[in-house]
């Protein structure tokens, strides 16, 4: 599987070349959000706001309010822990524009608690006008700009950096409000976002090698959560519905599925994969995905328990797993 | 614009709008039993040297009587407004006004009253369900264009405004009005420290000095004096000024601007106007007469000024 550095740094100045109106603010984490090359090629549209992210989010409504668009960028905890009261009342209330970028999902840092978002995504869906929308890999990533640009309100983007692998073919590019298709299966229903796709493709690899068949949808739009597809394959599932995600199991991803298989009537399992109501500490990614049950091992123990059977996985036969850049099972279906 | 009014000089109207913002207020205050008095009483030549002699502003473009509230903005509301429009048309060329402080709505009704750009009878929906005409004004108020409530973030969305302003090669200036209060929030600070940073000169901000809050005395509850040091060790160009002279509170003004941002403190006191409010220190935030004799007490006063 293909590795990518640094999508974002290159993306976006290739991107903003035609589009005088964007904006970029940093908090003092330039190079760490990926925005250095574009200071460097356009430092006439680049502001240093500083270490001051409640006066960098009304700074921006006003900018928004004059027709441009800033783009804000700094870690995700400051942005919607440090700054709400000025995202609510200076950027989403009036609906402006702005797009908020939040780098270090939850167990993506070993920041430690004060770096770690993990409930950014509850937070910010809670927040009338916002757009959510998170990454989950390097297309994405370099696609994301694109489909966000029509959105006439403000977007938080819980944001990828780095070396980030590229999981989809690099011409099916983010749709908002579409979920990917990755695996077509009768038996369970998996929903799973961000970093933690990856991990599920890993697993159900090896799932499948054990006739257990999984409708596997990646979702990258948070808010608005209106795919109809996350109730058909919910609909489907014979054992039940799981969703996985780097993030706290109040408010998120495994929320949004639950109200949505809810308001449907739809009463099936569901189990969620997620923090179960808890801050983490500083560590690896891979220590943190493992020690909270985050990882392919923690989603293969849940199959098992929703088909309540042993399948006799083992870490090494998820860490075996070659992974490829896969093309989405939608497309096949349309066809 | 330098506005000379007809039958005198500039401070005589100045004088004329602030005694009518003050009346109104009361008339008012009296009337719903309860309102934002002392800010009407601390304001009043702010506002009315703002409207008469500072700001270049075009004449109104928003309808005279108030419309009833749209809807809050969202991408399925095309319907929703902002005040901003009682303040004349945005151009290049011409000032903008943000009420950071946004418990002054009254006060600002009145004074876009006086000076013409809003007709009498707006001033009946305040506070009433449905209307724009908010206690606290929002954006969608008369006279308002962003949405402050919370206090202490206009200035920095003023910031933003005046930044994009100068990206276009504007020349109009952007005036804030704020509250003595707002110097207690963090944000403000971070706002000057921007407005200092990135030269940001068409910012001029008058600050009603009152020493009053909601619990208080300012100094009793949380000292921000000295407010001109501590400002102009942040980079800004400061002039202490008398809050109810207009010569005072406009000659700051007419300098041309040097790269800082202008703050003009305007030391008022929040009983100016209306000596029977001093009975009700230390508490003024908020003004509910206590009985029906106080109410007829003021009621009186109110009739002896018009």
């Amino acid at each position: 599987m293909e590795i990518l550095s640094r999508v974002h740094a290159r993306k976006l100045v290739e991107w903003a070349k035609d589009k005088p109106d964007v904006i970029v603010l940093s908090a003092d984490l330039t190079g760490s959000t990926e925005i250095d090359l574009f200071r460097e090629a356009y430092p006439d549209r680049f502001f240093s706001m500083g270490m001051a992210e409640q006066n960098m989010m009304s700074f921006a409504g006003g900018l928004a309010r004059e027709g441009f668009y800033p783009f804000i960028h700094t870690f995700a905890v400051f942005i919607y822990r440090r700054a709400y009261d000025q995202i609510a009342d200076s950027i989403a209330y009036p609906n402006l524009p702005a797009r908020l970028f939040g780098f270090l999902p939850g167990v993506t840092t070993p920041g430690g608690a004060t770096h770690q978002a993990i409930e950014d995504i509850a937070v910010m869906r809670a927040l009338p006008n916002m757009t959510v929308v998170e990454v989950g890999d390097a297309t994405e990533v370099e696609t994301l700009l694109d489909a966000i640009q029509p959105v006439k309100g403000p977007v938080y983007v819980r944001m990828l950096r780095g070396e980030i692998p590229r999981l989809f073919n690099a011409s099916e590019p983010l749709r908002l409000g579409h979920a990917r298709t990755l695996s077509i299966g009768s038996d369970i229903a998996l929903f799973s976002s961000g970093i933690c796709t990856e991990e599920a493709m890993r697993a159900t690899r090896v799932l499948r090698e054990r006739d257990v068949s999984i409708q596997h949808l990646h979702v990258s739009t948070h808010k608005p959560f209106d795919d109809p597809a996350i109730l058909d394959a919910a609909a489907r599932a014979g054992y039940g519905v799981i969703t996985m995600e780097n993030h706290t199991l109040l408010g998120g991803l495994g929320t949004a599925v639950a109200e949505v298989m809810a308001e449907a009537g739809l009463g099936k399992r569901l189990v969620r994969i997620g923090l179960k109501d808890t801050f983490i500490h500083g560590a690896s990614r891979p220590y943190l995905m493992r020690e909270y049950d985050l990882d392919a091992l923690a989603l293969v123990r849940q199959v098992e328990r929703l088909l309540g059977a042993s399948l006799h996985i083992t870490e090494s036969d998820l860490a075996a797993v070659r992974l490829e850049t896969a093309h989405s099972e939608a497309k096949a279906e349309a066809l | 614009m330098t506005m000379t009014h007809e039958n005198g000089h500039w401070q005589d109207e100045v004088r004329r709008v602030a005694q009518g913002i003050r009346r109104r207020v009361l008339e008012h205050t009296i009337a719903q039993n309860g309102g934002y008095l002392s800010q009407a009483c601390s304001s009043a030549e702010m506002l009315a040297t703002l409207y008469v002699k500072v700001m270049r502003l075009g004449p109104s473009i928003a309808p005279k009587v108030p419309p009833p509230f749209p809807g809050v903005p969202s991408q399925h509301n095309s319907a929703a407004f902002t005040g901003a429009g009682y303040n004349g048309p945005h151009a290049p060329d011409l000032d903008r006004f943000f009420l950071s402080a946004v418990h002054y709505a009254l006060a600002l009704y009145a004074a876009l009253i006086e000076v013409g750009r809003m007709a009498p009878e707006g001033l009946a929906q305040f506070n009433q369900d449905g209307s724009t005409v908010e206690m606290i004004g929002a954006e969608h108020s008369p006279g308002l264009e962003v949405t402050g409530g919370s206090l202490g973030q206009t200035l920095s969305q003023a910031g933003g405004s005046a930044l994009a302003r100068r990206l276009r090669g504007e020349t109009g200036r952007n005036w804030v009005f704020m509250s003595d209060g707002e110097f207690q929030s963090g944000q403000t600070w971070e706002a000057v420290q921007a407005l200092s940073f990135y030269r940001l000169d068409t910012v001029g901000v008058y600050v009603d000095v009152n020493g009053q809050q909601c619990d208080g005395k300012m100094t009793e509850v949380m000292n921000i004096e000295p407010l001109t040091s501590r400002l102009e060790a942040f980079g800004a160009r400061v002039f202490q000024v008398a809050g109810h002279d207009p010569d005072a509170l406009a000659a700051p003004t007419e300098l041309p601007p040097d790269g800082r941002p202008l703050f003009i403190l305007a030391y008022t006191n929040a009983c100016a106007g209306l000596p029977l409010l001093e009975s009700r220190r230390p508490k003024l935030h908020y003004v509910r007469f206590k009985s029906e004799d106080e109410r007829q007490t003021f009621a009186s006063y109110l009739a002896a000024m018009n």
